[in-house]
């Protein structure tokens, strides 16, 4: 009969939709079991350090999402908490305050740079929270037992990363006899800067003009002229952010091109974008060339970085320092929570003590002064509108070798 | 401390004057705006990097002449600026409401700008960056040649008006005592949006003689509210010539602070003349 075989495909039809949902409905169920576990964290969205904290935000991005389509941690999805410090170091301390208080975030993940990071970390340790942090540009600021820096510069980088700048340009094409030292007030540059003074004298050079500005200075035109009238043989420039390109606007502008010139820690992509930029020094601890992109995981990174760089419009889609020291941070935590199978943050720090991190910037230590371990920074060079490692030779881009005009 | 050579001193001071220039440019606005219509406009400063990226996304992208965007920009920042008025003078702000009220707006437009064109700094490549004088050993890049002469034409321009016209006349009056003007006919109303529209138009001319000049990003123009209204102060709120003279003032003052001591000493020269100006002539900022 009609009505009883309706109701037969009737029933049929709704078995298989109550199974079909309640297949989908499997994983939602799973995350279910455990409440997500939140990792907060504050970054610059907005104000002068925002060029570079829109890096970190999507390394975290992509990362966060990756983690949760490998299960997350700990059998639970995992939710960033991120919130906005408008570049103000004020600010992020009391949203870490937020983040540990009121949104009771599970762990914490540092802010983009040193102002921020020293105020994440005088919060985490009122809390005895661990911090993993990438961007510290001023490694003896921090005593806190539970801070984990993911950018390796070494417990004293303004003897070491400075000297190593130095010993590629004496084993360079044209080693400087004079150089001049131009630089922001910035703490992590200004203190990197005068490290860099201080080597300068011990290698026999001559430091022909000294200059400091304040950070967010607009006009370079002075300054520019200054290092024109000295003559230097390089010019090392103690920039973070638009400093660089604005000091190259401002040679520009008087037909000067410095003979070698070095930028501390300029805004990624910005300045390798400039024609007058070619040639340009800096220091990484990553970029993508072998042998950094050999490293597990580093080539998926790469691609997937590209795909979502070009999405969200950045000018420059390239993985460099930044974007790595960001993948290096959530790597570390990933591994300490994985290892100890706890969110403790004793436990975790324990670990991270004892244990050494396999990221894609290499094999990590925190035993160190200031939990800080190797100097892992490497001297590139703006050659063809690319960032190519030059300096050691066996971290050097295939082919690639320091040039000089 | 060594002297330097006359070359860097007249270079310095050269630069000294087109940075001046554009300060008096960006001041221009912001004073009338402040002196005339008691509204303290800090979106102006908005403003002028919204209309450095259109100049920038139309040069670079569309492929204009950076030069013909201004047939956009102005009138696009006419229209952005008699809207801002219409809002202030619709709710009656006192000018203390008009800088929280604009100073909201600044944080809108950064955030519309950081969303279009990211936080990232971009920088403008046309043939004028290539362009400039020589003057001897001395160079006269065309952007700041140009910044300089727009700087001047426009504030001589508004100092006519002023000056001689009746609708500067009417202006003056209704900022000296609206009632009074309003009893003698004068449509404040539409003044006021005329004005306001000038005002940010300006702003508009202004951003896009920084996006020749320099590279531009977002948050930039935080670093340029203290020292336009150190020119606006010094110059004088609602003159059309002072913000010019007080900036290259000011521009000149920082330049060769920076030839000649550290350039970490430049800002204390602007804050010390505005220091030194509000002490000794406080009736200059009523």
């Amino acid at each position: 009969m009609t009505t009883k075989s309706t109701f037969h495909r009737r029933t049929v039809l709704a078995a298989a939709a109550g199974s079909a949902v309640a297949a989908a409905a499997l994983p939602l169920a799973a995350w279910a079991q455990g409440a997500p576990i939140k990792i907060g964290s504050t970054l610059a969205l907005t104000g002068p350090l925002s060029a570079t904290a829109q890096v970190h935000k999507l390394v975290g991005e992509i990362y966060v999402d990756d983690l949760n389509r490998r299960g997350g941690l700990l059998g639970r999805k995992v939710e960033w908490v991120l919130k906005d410090d408008q570049s103000k170091a004020d600010l992020a301390r009391t949203l870490y305050e937020q983040l540990i208080t009121s949104d009771k975030v599970d762990l914490l993940m540092g802010p983009y740079a040193t102002g921020a990071i020293l105020s994440a970390v005088g919060v985490a340790q009122r809390y005895d929270k661990v911090l993993v942090h990438h961007t510290l540009g001023v490694p003896s600021l921090v005593k806190y037992e539970r801070q984990f820096p993911a950018w390796s510069l070494g417990s004293d980088p303004g003897t070491t990363t400075t000297n190593t700048v130095f010993e590629a340009l004496a084993k360079g094409p044209k080693p400087p006899k004079t150089v001049a030292v131009v630089t922001s007030k910035f703490p992590s540059i200004h203190f990197m800067s005068m490290g860099a003074r201080e080597v300068i004298k011990k290698r026999g050079l001559q430091e022909v003009l000294f200059l400091e500005w304040e950070f967010g200075n607009r006009d370079f035109g002075p300054i520019a002229s200054r290092v024109k009238d000295a003559k230097p043989d390089f010019v090392w420039v103690g920039a973070i952010g638009l400093d660089g390109n604005l000091l190259l606007d401002a040679m520009k502008k008087i037909d000067y091109v410095p003979p070698q010139h070095f930028y501390l820690y300029p805004a990624p992509g910005p300045l390798v974008t400039l024609p007058e930029a070619n040639g340009a020094l800096s220091v990484t601890i990553f970029e993508e060339h072998a042998p950094f992109s050999s490293r597990p995981k580093a080539a998926d990174f790469i691609k997937t970085y590209h795909e979502r760089a070009a999405k969200a419009n950045f000018p420059d889609t390239s993985v460099e320092v930044q974007a790595a020291a960001s993948f290096t941070a959530w790597q570390i935590l990933e591994a300490a929570v994985v290892a100890t199978k706890s969110l403790d943050d004793k436990v975790l720090a324990d670990w991270l003590k004892k244990n050494r991190v396999e990221t894609i910037q290499g094999s990590l230590r925190f035993d160190g002064p200031s939990n800080y371990g190797d100097d892992l920074m490497r001297v590139k060079q703006v050659q063809n509108g690319k960032w190519q490692v030059v300096y050691p030779p066996e971290f050097a881009a295939p082919g690639a070798k320091m040039t000089a005009k | 401390m060594s002297f330097p050579s006359w070359t860097l001193l007249a270079q310095s001071i050269l630069s000294g004057v087109f940075a001046g220039a554009l300060y008096g440019l960006l001041g221009l606005g912001l004073g009338l705006s402040w002196g005339l219509l008691r509204t303290i406009n800090l979106a102006h400063f908005a403003f002028a990097f919204l209309s450095a990226y259109i100049c920038w996304q139309l040069s670079a992208v569309v492929k204009w002449d950076p030069l013909l965007t201004l047939a956009c920009v102005v009138p696009l920042m006419f229209a952005l600026g008699a809207g801002l008025h219409w809002l202030t003078d619709r709710f009656k702000l006192t000018p203390f409401s008009s800088l929280l009220l604009t100073f909201g707006c600044m944080g809108i437009v950064e955030s519309v700008m950081q969303t279009i064109w990211t936080a990232d700094p971009r920088k403008l490549e046309s043939h004028y960056a290539e362009l400039k004088f020589r003057l001897g050993p001395l160079y006269l890049p065309i952007p700041e040649v140009l910044t300089l002469l727009l700087a001047v034409g426009i504030s001589l321009g508004v100092w006519a008006v002023l000056r001689f016209t009746d609708l500067g006349k009417a202006l003056r009056a209704s900022a000296e005592d609206a009632p009074v003007a309003a009893a003698f006919g004068i449509d404040q109303r539409r003044n006021g949006f005329l004005l306001a529209g000038t005002c940010s138009a300006i702003a508009g001319i202004a951003g896009v003689c920084i996006a020749l000049s320099s590279s531009i990003s977002p948050s930039q123009m935080y670093t340029w509210v203290g020292v336009v209204f150190a020119a606006v102060m010094l110059g004088g709120l609602g003159s059309a010539l002072g913000p010019l003279v007080a900036g290259i003032i000011i521009g000149v003052s920082e330049a060769v602070t920076m030839a000649v001591t550290s350039p970490s000493w430049a800002p204390l020269v602007s804050f010390a003349l505005l220091i030194a100006i509000l002490v000794l002539r406080p009736g200059r900022v009523r």
